[in-house]
């Protein structure tokens, strides 16, 4: 299959991306490539331009200093094998490791998954959950949005046209436990649902819950029903359930479905695996 | 675009339309026609190659974005005429039925054991889930890899 038609120019640094992207109202940004060549081959999209920015070196770096900072165009294979990620929030390292397969994950970057929005994707359940800032920056400069607030609608995020995302940055989660619970589609190994646990514990005790989750809906939600349940509470098997429950209720008429898994399955095994990312992150 | 890429240890230059897919590139304009195209939507893994080292789909990159890399097929994999490791393991291990996933499969498995040399089955198996084999000759394949991996001292 080919795709339509299209110019193409390699972008040497973020600042003539950006001056591109301005100049070109039918510009598209290729990175890895991994989700918009696929698109580009239905015809699904046909952009005029593609402004490669996948040789940029200073959007691929990873670095722990403060915050965790991922650079746009680190590769899902880099952010699963990276030291800092599984020091900083091995939830992160855990999920990226579970996208796609090795090929997929070797060119696909954490900057154009996000910026694609799948809602079948993994990173943005767990950048919600960690509370991650989304640096971006446009012909007017930069800005930074909390990833609750990036992820608007199924492939729709709050970036405005001409912009780019730059790095996502991940607060210190010392003393936090955090885990990732997955069910795959057994062949696209896209999350069917996805949820994330970043649990801030005293003992036994739940002093704040982050609950995320994503693939059974049209864009990662937090589960704040259910955080609410926890506030507080020893996270016993009746708290589990309870929190479940509230989980279930939230998403509610908003679960998607497929042949694969109908909404009624979907919303049911939300509130499974919000318990298997609770139990998960508690060890 | 001219591009100029080193394939099989050989430079190549060629001027090439931005939308030309890499696996087109490597079989339609250098005849290098051991890279299957399958399913040509990123999913069964039959057009695998090694980018810089890395195992890459290339029917999900166009060859404007090879400019500069360095990219192995299998037609580069055995050294002086001899077969290496991963296909004398297939080869002993019959991990083939009709042979149309073989090349990807080799590759796939070449860039996994890299990372992984020391690999169980279950690693075997998860490590490929990037490439589909619809005679579901998936035993041999398997057994294959690990022939390989303890042939190359995993």
């Amino acid at each position: 299959m080919y795709p339509a038609k299209f110019d193409y120019y390699r972008a040497n640094s973020v600042e003539e991306a950006v001056k591109l992207l301005a100049e070109n109202s039918d510009a598209k940004l290729l990175a890895g490539g991994h989700s918009l060549i696929p698109a580009m081959k239905l015809r699904l999209t046909q952009p005029a331009l593609l402004i490669d920015i996948g040789k940029i070196d200073s959007l691929k770096n990873i670095k722990a200093n403060g915050s965790l900072e991922i650079g746009a165009l680190a590769t899902h294979a880099r952010v699963a094998a990276s030291a800092d990620v599984k020091k900083w929030f091995p939830a992160l390292a855990n999920a990226a490791s579970l996208i796609g397969d090795q090929q997929v994950r070797n060119f696909g970057t954490i900057g154009g998954n996000i910026a694609h929005a799948d809602p079948a994707s993994d990173p943005p359940t767990v950048l919600i959950a960690a509370g991650a800032t989304i640096h971006v920056r446009g012909a007017s400069g930069t800005r930074a949005i909390a990833a609750e607030d990036f992820f608007v609608d199924l492939f729709t995020t709050a970036l405005e046209p001409g912009e780019v995302v730059t790095k996502i940055e991940i607060p210190n989660l010392s003393g936090r436990k955090s885990a990732y619970a997955k069910m795959s589609h057994p062949a696209s190994r896209y999350a069917i649902v996805g949820v994330c646990a970043v649990l801030s514990m005293e003992g036994d005790t739940c002093k704040e819950a982050r609950l995320v989750v994503g693939g059974a809906v049209a864009h990662a939600t937090r589960l704040s029903e259910a955080e609410a349940v926890l506030k507080g509470k020893k996270l016993d098997a009746a708290a589990l359930k309870a929190a479940a429950d509230a989980a279930i209720a939230q998403v509610g008429d908003d679960a998607m479905g497929d042949i694969t898994a109908p909404a009624d399955y979907r919303r049911a095994m939300v509130g499974q695996y919000l318990q298997r990312a609770i139990q998960s992150a508690l060890g | 675009m001219k591009i100029s890429v080193k394939i099989n240890g050989k430079t190549v230059e060629r001027d090439v339309d931005p939308r030309m897919l890499l696996v087109h590139f490597l079989r339609d304009e250098l005849g290098l026609t051991g890279t299957k195209v399958g399913c040509d939507t990123s999913q069964c893994g039959s057009c695998t190659v090694h980018l810089n080292g890395e195992a890459l789909k290339s029917c999900t990159f166009f060859a404007v974005q090879a400019d500069g890399a360095e990219i192995t097929t299998i037609e580069g994999l055995a050294a002086n005429g001899s077969l290496h490791p991963m296909q004398e393991g297939f080869w002993e291990k019959h991990g083939l039925q009709c042979g149309y996933c073989t090349p990807g499969m080799i590759m796939a498995s070449v860039a996994f054991l890299k990372k992984h040399a020391h690999p169980t089955e279950e690693d075997i198996r998860h490590g490929l889930e990037g490439n589909l084999c619809r005679c579901t000759g998936y035993h041999n394949i398997v057994a294959a890899v690990k022939a390989a991996s303890e042939k190359m001292g995993g």
